[in-house]
């Protein structure tokens, strides 16, 4: 079944969704939240495997592995080598555990994010279904780390690629929607390199939290308490809307933001997606 | 007259029979039908809608003198049920919104019906008021105080006959009971108690207490980071007291016993279909989230609507469904417009006919769609004004998926994505519908043959 919008697309609707639910009439709907969580992660799954499949033919022309972009070289992990990737679990999984909402509402600018991680080839041939539903959360919110540098009224969903063979380097995608002029906007280094590497503990040490040594690929994978993907912003101790802060344990989300570049030239569709996105199907 | 029982649907011809609502191009928002119930009997039929009114309407006595005004429904009785509300607690707004009408069965005179919207339930008392008395001693006829000291004799009040009024009252509130938002209510078959189910969870009350109900299901997992389905529909057994069913929003569907333990957290039985890995997309889930559940009338059968099927479920094979029948399968290679537009998350329910053997269930561009379950023919109809001469035919319908159109079918891009049929009802044992379309409500009769 063909979808005529791409993954990247498909994000920034659902993330749009989710941001307009809070203003609606009668409360956030849990049901309806959590019905787009599930795009939001099916999208960001062929999104990664996308990505990942275009940096691993860049490899292919930089054997050495050298980083793609000007960024600080993250430190090798301790399985750096590739077969020993395998015993990692799947960063995207990895970093849903570790992601917090920090649904804060902050006046009209309420911002959300979704930051994503390619995985490496061995991790990518086991795509996980059955994980929980996509997530995302609050950048720059007043949750542990304080406001951001981000100005408001936009929506972002984050790359955060991982090369094979070893040596990850923190190379970085973010598509911003603004919410005024509704221009998506992809940058590359969107990241710093900590921000970054704060969240994916195959690159750095384990944030706090994950205390239990990843499980190979294919084995019933074990949730302890706060780790878990969120499954929506604004919703804690099954509370429906409001803000406010969900508990779990202190995580810095990705609060700097490196200056932005110019309007990438690889997506000059992406404009006229968005308004093609706001035209309502059918009626002839 | 029974007409209904045993036919089969190839034998019976539908024929517009009223429509209610206004005409105005221009829909307002409160009057769009959001539930549509009839009573056991068939006598009312009950619509709420977004403004939080609901309207009663009841069939006529067929009169000799008139045969062809063959039961027409007409207006009974119409109240404010629910007003918005505001939690201030929470900072959030409160639908007025009837999400459901559940009718009781009749026991006296009155009418008693349950409505509910996000968070209250409302049980009302529908009566009717004939007589009234006159010759009070200490007011007169209008109503105002006499001076005693001008009273001379005493008389006795008599009951006179006055214009039939109808009246509504509330005669009991169950608040305070529900987090999330109610989606179901279901009257149980010992007309004692009813439950209400919200995305979580799932409370039993008694009519008679208001200020407090069992909870007896709860999904809501310690950690709302892990929570992965809703609560979609609930409905109790039509014979046995102790049973219900609830849907979720991963398809499937859970039976529990009340009487295996208090918090019915473990199911009785789970239907589940295994997904078929060739349909999958990015809306999987979406599409085969249950919008509505439904017991057959003999309780042995339960039906689930998602967004692209209806299916029938034998409680005795909980590993597929024995019956699935597409509704509108050609959305979907549509599904990625209809989740721009919001359109994929509609709602549909389904309705069975009083003998089990047609099932109901609405779609786009005011069409409906009825299964009939013993030949395996289906029709589309359509609720529209054009179509609304009186005791005029319903020609069955056809959407064209694609090459050449022929003259009287309608090309999917074409239908008319606003216009939902998604609340519908089947008297209880004739063939009378009553389809919603917005805000007007249709009524549909069998031609009397």
């Amino acid at each position: 079944m063909e979808c005529t919008l791409d993954a990247q697309s498909l994000i920034s609707i659902s993330l749009r969704k989710i941001h307009s639910s809070r203003t609606q009439r009668g409360g956030i709907k849990l049901h309806k939240n959590l019905l787009v969580s599930y795009v939001l992660r099916n999208a960001r799954q062929l999104y990664l495997s996308e990505r990942y499949a275009e940096l691993y033919r860049r490899q292919q022309h930089y054997p050495d592995g050298a980083p793609l972009l000007a960024m600080p070289a993250c430190p090798p992990p301790a399985a750096a080598a590739p077969p020993e990737l395998a015993g990692l679990p799947l960063p995207a999984d990895t970093q849903d555990r570790e992601a917090r909402s920090c649904a804060a509402v902050r006046g009209g600018a309420e911002l959300l994010e979704v930051p994503v991680c390619a995985a490496p080839p061995e991790l990518q041939r086991a795509p996980c279904r059955d994980s929980s539903p996509g997530f995302y959360r609050a950048a720059g919110s007043a949750g542990p780390g304080g406001g951001g540098s981000t100005p408001p009224g936009l929506l972002y969903a984050a790359g955060c690629d991982f090369g094979s063979g070893g040596a990850p380097h923190c190379s970085s995608r973010t598509t911003v929607l603004d919410l005024d002029t509704h221009v998506v906007t992809t940058v590359e280094n969107g990241y710093l390199h900590q921000d970054c590497c704060s969240q994916c503990p195959c690159c750095c040490q384990p944030a706090p939290g994950l205390a239990s040594p990843p499980p190979t690929p294919g084995t019933k994978r074990k949730y302890s308490p706060g780790q878990e993907e969120e499954e929506e912003e604004g919703v804690e101790e099954g509370e429906p809307g409001g803000g406010g802060v969900a508990g779990g344990p202190p995580f810095a989300p990705c609060t700097k933001r490196a200056r932005f570049e110019e309007y990438s030239a690889e997506h000059p569709q992406d404009s006229s997606n968005i308004s093609n996105l706001i035209s309502i199907f059918g009626s002839g | 007259p029974l007409a209904g029982f045993g036919s089969l649907m190839q034998d019976v011809l539908w024929c517009f029979s009223q429509v209610k609502g206004t005409i105005d191009i221009g829909v307002t928002e409160a009057d769009i039908i959001s539930t549509v119930e009839f009573n056991h009997t068939g006598e009312l039929l009950a619509t709420g809608d977004k403004g939080g009114r609901v309207v009663i309407f009841q069939r006529e006595q067929e009169s000799k003198n008139q045969p062809h005004r063959r039961g027409e429904y007409n207006v009974y009785s119409t109240f404010q049920s629910h007003e918005p509300e505001f939690d201030y607690l929470k900072s959030l707004e409160i639908e007025e919104k009837i999400n459901k009408i559940r009718w009781l069965p009749q026991q006296n005179a009155a009418y008693f019906l349950l409505s509910t919207n996000d968070k209250t339930v409302k049980l009302w008392k529908v009566s009717e008021r004939d007589k009234r008395p006159e010759g009070y001693n200490l007011k007169d006829e209008d109503g105002r105080l006499r001076d005693p000291s001008m009273i001379t004799m005493l008389r006795v009040p008599v009951l006179r006959p006055m214009d039939l009024m109808v009246e509504a009252t509330p005669r009991r509130v169950f608040a305070n009971a529900h987090t999330y938002h109610i989606n179901s209510i279901s009257v149980n078959s010992d007309y004692e108690t009813y439950m209400s189910a919200d995305d979580l969870r799932i409370n039993l009350w008694n009519f008679e207490i208001t200020n407090q109900s069992f909870n007896i299901v709860d999904i809501k997992p310690a950690n709302m980071e892990e929570l992965t389905e809703v609560i979609t529909a609930a409905e109790f057994h039509p014979h046995h007291c102790n049973t219900f069913v609830y849907s979720s929003s991963k398809g499937t569907i859970r039976l529990c016993d009340m009487r295996t333990s208090a918090l019915c957290d473990r199911h009785a039985k789970f239907f589940e279909e295994p997904e078929d890995p060739s349909n999958r997309s990015f809306f999987s889930e979406i599409i085969s989230s249950i919008s509505d559940v439904k017991f057959s009338h003999s309780g042995r059968y339960i039906m689930t609507r998602d967004y692209l099927t209806v299916k029938v479920w034998d409680l005795n094979m909980e590993n597929r469904p024995i019956e699935t029948y597409q509704v509108h399968d050609y959305l979907r290679s549509k599904l990625c417009s209809l989740y721009e537009n919001d359109c994929i998350f509609d709602k549909f329910e389904c309705v069975w006919n009083g003998s089990d053997s047609v099932i109901m269930t609405g779609s786009y561009n005011n069409f409906f769609r009825m299964f009939d379950r013993n030949t395996k023919r289906d029709v589309t109809l359509e609720a529209s004004r054009e179509n609304s001469k009186p005791r005029a035919i319903l020609k069955p319908r056809k959407v064209c998926v694609g090459g050449k159109r022929r003259k009287d079918e309608i090309s999917v891009d074409s239908l008319d994505f606003s216009k939902k049929i998604l609340h519908t009802a089947w008297h209880p044992s004739e063939n009378i519908i009553a389809v919603a379309a917005t805000n007007n409500l249709y009524i549909f009769q069998d031609k009397v043959n």
